[in-house]
């Protein structure tokens, strides 16, 4: 009965904003809905004109659609590995983050392919996917790792969220709400009563998904990250191409949670959610993961260097050129690498806006590390560059890759945006439940007992 | 109850067959009229060296494998019965004349920026003379290319063949980024002559061309059911380009016909990147004994072009 009132109060609190929108919110999803219509723009040039309109050429045949595919789903599966391990270890503090991972990895889950779309020289024929599938190739890997891991974490996403629609439905009379949402929200509710028995089966479910998706989100990116890995290609062709892409991703998506949770705290006054705790431990989080971000970097990167390999030494010395990519590598491996150890490492600079500012940086110098991991790699092939066409030599993107980068990430802050209005963007009935009312499932019988009592 | 379930299963497994049967019967009879009328053999009239003419058959258009006409379809899929197709490349004989470029480029309906055969200026070591290296497609034998294909639209055939087939190709470019040889293009540019399921399209001959797909040398079986070279060996001034077959362990420039065999052991030919185990089956010479000097190749390049190729090959 206590947590009942709690979470009417809560809700009471947060109902501001999923209440009707008012026209700051029409402000917002206009100047978002502005920036994604540029982008279908551009998308309409590149299906009528060609794939000539877009920096790719022969040489460097994936671009900033695929560093961007990258780096989309690496959030995505960052959140669900998070998300996952932050509840089977029952971590109290990360309750309130729960659902803006969750919603990390489904809307990044569902943005980040459609840049391989981008990337199809004849995207029409994509059924071909599937009438003509080969198991040998890392694209098939892909699809179905994708596939598989999209339907668990909507799943998981939905589960998570029934406690809140029933919460929402039993209290829509004190909310200023249209009337659709009500009879939505009963609808989605799935008639959730809150029962011992039906609490009993929705945590068993949760355990379940949260242990199935740690496993999946790691397989899932590992399999892309072999879509390099398995390439002839010096810089891609390594056994740490997937244990990096797995630690950049879990890096990225810190950075990413950081930003949100600052965000919301700015601008819908969630200070007492997301507490100046909340901040200082991801921070932490976010040092030491720069500081293995630096250390696997090192390790590729000495052991290239040392019995240096005459394609090797051409591609290396492309990072050092600071006519070539000098100037990006040193800026980008600086906000990865030491950024977070100097401004949340050192008590003097430590501060909310700090760590927010920080996580800005990391997660802009993490996108340029993927594009140098990609684009200098294939601009060195092993036999030498001799087209006498500058752009088949270099890559520069275009405006319209550009223009369709913004409108992906308009898109997930748009969904974000829509997502927020539709329920609490923090989980109030799982914040609300006791420490250790949710038994485990995974771990629940032991053989011996741990401890007496 | 038990027994009513068996039984109707036993029923729909009769049935089930019956239509089976009936459909292969069908299949049959359909295949039976679709089959081709037996051609009637052209004559053509000649003179004995005895003075009389005499009429005899006229031979298929120098055909010399069957069918004739370029393979389409599943077919194409297959390869040559009996051939194991190579090629050697005399670097010493090259000069960059770029003959095997244009032929290529005129032969498949390329654009004049498309090259499926290109002309490098290497350098092994500092110390050694630059020399020309024509390269097209190696055509492994363990193709990385075909590993990564996700829809089966690159394959190899039993005649030693990479192709690909631009109806199936979706343009996901992996099989570009898995060459370790630079040895395919996409189709960037659209162009009028492109048309997409084209019923004379073969991959084979990869013409006509389409827009958005790979492309890449094809080692011309299309002319090799002729009995023609490539158009790159044929068109190239110098002889430098030999073709033929493992089987038959013979190569050839159009004058001269080696032993395949012999000639890679006594002209200790090599295979370009040969440790990255991707058994290529075009050889090369090395550029000793040469013909002429490198900088000849030169004469029909820019002064622009002529520095990016000598940048390309200096040490960074």
């Amino acid at each position: 009965m206590d947590s009942h009132l709690k979470a009417k109060e809560l809700l009471e609190e947060n109902k501001t904003f999923i209440e009707k929108p008012n026209k700051q919110w029409f402000l917002k999803v206009f100047i978002l809905a502005v920036l994604i219509c540029i982008g279908l723009y551009a998308l309409v040039l590149q299906i009528t004109k060609g794939h000539l309109i877009t920096g790719m050429r022969d040489n460097v045949v994936w671009g900033v659609y695929i560093v961007n595919f990258v780096f989309i789903l690496g959030l995505s599966y960052a959140g669900a590995l998070i998300a996952g391990i932050f509840h089977l270890a029952r971590v109290e503090w990360a309750k309130p983050l729960q659902r803006i991972l969750k919603l990390i990895t489904v809307f990044a889950l569902i943005v980040g392919p459609v840049y391989i779309l981008l990337c199809l020289g004849r995207p029409e024929r994509l059924l071909n996917l599937f009438l003509y599938p080969r198991i040998q190739s890392p694209i098939t890997w892909d699809l179905i790792a994708i596939m598989t891991d999209l339907i668990f974490c909507i799943v998981y996403l939905y589960f998570t969220y029934i406690k809140d629609f029933a919460l929402l439905r039993d209290n829509s009379a004190n909310l200023n709400l249209y009337g659709w949402r009500k009879k939505l929200y009963k609808f989605l509710a799935l008639g959730y009563q809150n029962t011992p028995e039906q609490k009993k089966l929705l945590n068993r479910a949760l355990d379940i998904m949260a242990a199935i998706i740690i496993p999946t989100s790691i397989i899932a990116y590992s399999l892309l990250a072999w879509l390099f890995g398995m390439n002839l290609k010096v810089g891609w062709h390594s056994a740490m191409t997937a244990p990096f892409f797995v630690l950049s991703a879990v890096y990225s998506g810190i950075a990413l949670l950081i930003i949100i949770m600052w965000i919301y705290r700015k601008t819908q006054r969630l200070e007492k959610v997301f507490t100046d705790n909340h901040f200082l431990y991801l921070g932490f989080s976010l040092v030491i993961l720069s500081l293995f971000y630096g250390y696997f970097y090192f390790s590729q990167y000495i052991t290239d260097w040392y019995n240096i390999q005459e394609t090797t030494n051409r591609l290396l010395s492309k990072y050092m050129d600071f006519s070539q990519y000098g100037i990006h590598f040193s800026v980008a491996i600086f906000m990865v690498a030491f950024l977070p150890s100097i401004i949340i490492g050192v008590p003097w600079f430590r501060s909310i806006n700090s760590i927010a500012i920080t996580s800005v940086f990391v997660l802009a110098g993490l996108w340029v590390m993927r594009y140098l991991m990609i684009v200098p790699v294939l601009e060195t092939p092993y036999l030498p560059m001799q087209d006498f066409r500058e752009s088949w030599v270099h890559y520069s993107a275009t405006w319209i890759e550009w223009s369709l980068t913004i409108a992906g990430i308009a898109i997930c802050v748009l969904f974000f945006v829509v997502a927020s209005k539709l329920a609490p963007i923090i989980p109030i009935s799982e914040m609300l439940e006791k420490k250790g009312e949710n038994k485990f499932v995974i771990f629940y019988k032991t053989r011996r007992k741990l401890s007496k009592g | 109850m038990k027994d009513k379930k068996s039984n109707s299963r036993r029923k729909f497994l009769s049935t089930g067959l019956k239509i089976g049967v009936a459909t292969a019967a069908g299949g049959l009879a359909a295949a039976k009229i679709l089959e081709e009328p037996p051609k009637k053999s052209e004559k053509i009239k000649v003179l004995t060296t005895d003075g009389t003419v005499i009429e005899v058959e006229k031979p298929a258009n120098d055909c010399k494998i069957n069918p004739c006409s370029p393979a389409k379809g599943i077919e194409a899929r297959k390869g040559i019965p009996g051939r194991s197709f190579v090629m050697v490349i005399d670097l010493a004989k090259c000069k960059n004349a770029r003959k095997c470029v244009e032929g290529c480029q005129k032969g498949h309906d390329l654009l004049p920026d498309q090259e499926l055969m290109k002309v490098y200026l290497m350098k092994d070591n500092p110390e050694s003379e630059p020399y020309w290296f024509p390269k097209n497609c190696f055509h492994c034998d363990n193709p990385p290319c075909v590993k990564v294909c996700p829809v089966g639209a690159t394959f190899k055939r039993t005649d030693n063949v990479v192709l690909v087939d631009a109806d199936r190709c979706i343009g996901c470019k992996f099989c570009i980024s898995a060459c370790p040889y630079s040895a395919r293009i996409l189709n960037w540019e659209n162009k009028e002559t492109y048309a997409s399921n084209d019923p004379d399209y073969s991959p084979e001959t990869q013409t006509p061309g389409q827009h958005g797909v790979v492309s890449k040398c094809d080692f011309c079986p299309d002319r090799a059911r002729e009995g023609k070279l490539p158009y790159c060996a044929s068109s190239c001034p110098m002889g430098a380009i030999y073709f033929g077959d493992k089987n038959e362990d013979t190569v050839t420039n159009g004058e001269e016909t080696l032993r395949f065999k012999e000639l890679i052991k006594e002209r200790v030919g090599y295979r370009y990147l040969e440790e990255l185990g991707t058994e290529p089956n075009v050889y090369y010479l090395p550029p000793v004994n040469r013909m002429f000097p490198y900088e000849r190749g030169f004469s029909n390049l820019s002064e622009e072009k002529k520095e990016i190729l000598l940048k390309s090959i200096s040490k960074p």
